[in-house]
């Protein structure tokens, strides 16, 4: 080996943040976010030490089925502009090494998640894990336009998972609810994505619907899933995780997320080219804010019933 | 002069071997301050398979 490729293959030394990054911290934020609101809004306290391992455990298993992902899907991240820094891609950790450690995070989550909750939430991790990485990651993604639809499903399970860490129960409407408002929110968000993100889906030959169906029927889409997300978010106010504060952050925020539906099905592609999509961008941004605030809201609602100010 | 000079490759694992080595030990800490929430809470429960073996000893019959 000559000194070069030494100093190459010295560059390329995976670092701690390059594990981190394979963990797709982003999702893990939103994944722990949603499970502690969901842990909250139960009706049953949790000892803090157990709520805060449960946690913990959960975002291990969602960094786990990240790193699944990243290694099923390094062909097309490497493609793909917006994922080809990734760890994989970018030659810092290998494809095996990538497995290995999703397949021990994956087993260690589930176990200690178990063991610290009870074991419905251990089964509901397993199963999340397993839904992303075998449905979604290597049969939907590549095989139909509906990948984010059905695939939007693993994302949404942390608050039902969150829910069942407090109360060892899966048969009652509140977590579904949550479950529902990420479920209904995901495809409206993702298009948003593709549709000013084009090349990257084009390139990677992923099927999503700006492909197959076509730009036009994307705008079509997002209007229809966000009219009934927004029935479906107003009308959470109305359940026992719902409020007054709640009812009013549901009421501004799907107006103003409903109006941006509206604003990007109205656009065709010449006037999207001429300011470089800057309201499917906008609506991307909006999006993030939107479940975040939605969710703040379930949390204060629980955080203040104590006080007699939440709920109804 | 050290006999194996110092490389930067070599300060590179030495922080992943840190950083490897302080998640190990705080999930070992994690684990012992769960188990003793868990025992120390109120709907602890000893499994009924080891109860016997520590409340007292169960009668096993015999002569006296």
């Amino acid at each position: 080996m000559t000194d070069v490729t030494n100093a190459q293959t010295f560059e390329n030394e995976p670092q701690l943040g390059d594990y981190y990054a394979l963990m797709k911290p982003r999702v893990m934020q939103l994944v722990v976010f949603t499970a502690v609101v969901g842990m909250l809004a139960a009706p049953v306290g949790v000892n803090p030490v157990v709520g805060f391992a449960s946690i913990l455990f959960l975002a291990i298993g969602a960094g786990a089925s990240g790193a699944l992902n990243m290694w099923w899907d390094a062909d097309i991240d490497a493609v793909m502009k917006r994922t080809a820094k990734r760890p994989i891609p970018a030659g810092k950790i290998t494809g095996q090494s990538a497995m290995h450690l999703g397949v021990a995070l994956s087993g260690l989550s589930v176990m200690m998640l178990s063991l610290s909750a009870n074991l419905l939430a251990g089964f509901m991790l397993a199963f999340t894990i397993f839904f992303y990485v075998v449905p979604y990651s290597m049969w939907l993604k590549r095989s139909t336009p509906q990948n984010i639809v059905i695939g939007g499903a693993a994302g949404a399970f942390p608050p039902v998972i969150g829910w069942i860490i407090a109360t060892g129960e899966i048969a009652v409407l509140e977590p579904w609810l949550m479950f529902a408002l990420i479920f209904m929110w995901t495809p409206p968000h993702f298009w948003a994505l593709a549709l000013f993100m084009r090349n990257d889906y084009d390139d990677a030959k992923v099927p999503m619907l700006t492909v197959t169906h076509g730009r036009r029927a994307t705008r079509n889409h997002i209007l229809g899933y966000t009219v009934l997300l927004v029935i479906l978010a107003v009308g959470t106010a109305f359940t026992a995780i719902g409020g007054w504060i709640y009812l009013a952050t549901a009421l501004v925020l799907n107006a103003m997320f409903l109006k941006g539906a509206y604003d990007i099905w109205q656009r065709d592609e010449e006037i999207c080219e001429t300011d470089n999509f800057a309201v499917e961008r906008k609506f991307f941004r909006l999006s993030l804010w939107y479940l975040f605030a939605l969710f703040v809201a379930i949390f204060l609602e629980a955080a203040l019933k104590p006080f007699g100010m939440g709920g109804w | 002069m050290a006999l194996r000079p110092e490389h930067e490759i070599h300060g590179r694992r030495k922080s992943l071997n840190i950083g490897v080595g302080l998640m190990l030990g705080s999930f070992v800490l994690l684990i012992m301050v769960l188990t003793f929430t868990k025992i120390t809470s109120p709907e602890f429960q000893i499994p009924a398979s080891q109860a016997n073996g520590v409340g007292g000893q169960t009668p096993t019959g015999g002569t006296d």
